[in-house]
């Protein structure tokens, strides 16, 4: 396949998976607002995709670190980027089937590296780099996270404790709404920028682009509309077990635990850390649940996502290890792995229509006014 | 390999100190919405609360802002 075909199909690809990551993750700005009721599904949905949109303008140091920094850029071909991407796509679309609010982010790199691997043998990966970038802020990033979201629900149960409970109550409606907000704005920072990385990664082993290069606007403006329709497309199942599944959620611990969440993914994005979204959401979550009382946190379903964080990274990358032993193959190749991930997301895709969750499911009030199904 | 915890601290201290302020900011400003509506069940004006609701509600904005300021003018 000539280079300027290829490059065209890794774009997609990535689109694609920029896409998958908007509705695998639009949980994790949105839940804790649609579990309490302070937003409507699909207003929460279309608020979210508009504010990934302006988030991924506002900052490209993570893409930076993608396509300069954790696979050497001279070792490998659009062919391996193209890969990586389906061992992405096809981890995100499994966990989602399952519910499991797994990190987008890891899926990508764990991708990367299997692929890359297998194309370049070991020393193409720098592993350092990952370490450094990928390894430490996942573990650290939840924690803090936690720890800010358990202060922070102490001390907003604290203040408020005297005052009136129906102003408590709406005020942190509100208050929710605005750093869910925030969340989505800051999504938009840290993992749209992963896509930009990427293709950004593609243009320069392809040689559109010199070493080291940044994002060129094109790439910008089409991985943020990617990930902001990715968003309003919604990802009930994966909302439902962050709005539910982990512990019960109040307004004020959704309010201090999106704010924590918010101001750390902010945070890093701005030092260039590629930190999981999903996994700081996940910390600042069971973090408000312990700042107020222990007990209400479902620590199984905690002990399952952890389970999932911990097995993305290897998962993916043995799909995109298989998926690049292929692919390196010329043309052919890449048409079989295409056409086989094509397959699998179909698959998936009808497995989830057997068994649909829907935005009713998540909120089961009466907000079933509009019929509401899983695909648009 | 390098732990870069000096980042890692800058994450955590910065985190830690914009989110206790703006949570407290959040908090108080509910508390002077709360004052007002229990000082005009009472016959009062609830002017005191109000204020204070403005400011902290105000402060929180300018702090948001501010950060995200700081973001963008990188």
């Amino acid at each position: 396949m000539d280079v300027p075909l290829l490059v065209a199909v890794v774009v997609l690809t990535a689109l694609a998976f920029d896409f998958t990551n908007g509705f695998h993750d639009t949980a994790n700005a949105m839940a804790t607002s649609i579990a309490t009721g302070a937003l409507r599904p699909r207003v929460a949905v279309a608020m979210s995709s508009v504010l990934n949109l302006v988030g991924a303008f506002l900052s490209v140091e993570v893409a930076k670190t993608i396509s300069g920094g954790i696979v050497d850029d001279l070792k490998i071909t659009p062919a391996v980027v193209f890969a990586g991407l389906v061992g992405a796509i096809v981890w995100n679309l499994l966990t989602w089937l399952v519910g499991l609010p797994s990190s987008s982010s890891h899926a990508l790199f764990g991708g990367l590296i299997g692929a890359t691997w297998i194309a370049s043998g070991a020393s193409a990966v720098h592993f350092g780099k990952v370490i450094e970038k990928v390894l430490i802020p996942a573990v650290a990033s939840p924690v803090i996270a936690g720890l800010i979201a358990m202060a922070a629900t102490y001390l907003t149960y604290r203040l408020t404790r005297t005052a009136d409970r129906k102003v408590v109550s709406s005020g942190f409606r509100i208050g929710q709404i605005v750093s869910a907000g925030l969340v989505s704005l800051a999504h938009g920072t840290n993992d749209a920028q992963k896509t930009m990385g990427v293709i950004t990664l593609t243009l320069i082993t392809a040689g559109a682009l010199p070493s080291n290069a940044g994002p060129p606007v094109w790439v910008i403006i089409s991985a943020g509309t990617a990930i902001a329709l990715g968003t309003y497309f919604g990802g009930w199942r994966i909302t439902h077990t962050l709005g539910k599944g982990l512990t019960t959620i109040d307004g004020p611990q959704g309010f201090a635990a999106q704010t924590s969440a918010a101001a750390v993914i902010l945070t890093s994005s701005h030092l260039g850390f590629a930190l999981s979204t999903t996994h700081v959401v996940s910390g600042g979550i069971l973090g408000g649940g312990l700042g107020r009382r222990a007990s209400n946190v479902q620590w199984s379903t905690a002990g399952r996502m952890v389970l999932a964080w911990v097995l993305t990274l290897p998962a993916a990358a043995v799909v995109g290890a298989i998926a690049s032993s292929i692919a390196s193959r010329g043309t052919a190749g890449v048409i079989v792995v295409a056409a086989v991930g094509i397959i699998v997301a179909a698959g998936i895709y009808l497995a989830s229509r057997r068994k649909p969750v829907t935005p009713d499911s998540v909120v089961n009030d009466e907000l079933s006014l509009e019929p509401l199904k899983v695909a648009a | 390999m390098n732990v870069n915890w000096a980042a890692l601290g800058e994450v955590f201290i910065v985190g830690l100190v914009s989110v206790a302020a703006l949570v407290a900011l959040f908090a108080t400003g509910i508390r002077g919405v709360s004052q007002r509506v229990a000082a005009r069940a009472q016959g009062g004006t609830g002017a005191g609360g109000l204020a204070l609701a403005v400011v902290c509600f105000a402060a929180c904005c300018v702090l948001v802002l501010y950060g995200l300021f700081l973001i963008i003018s990188r």
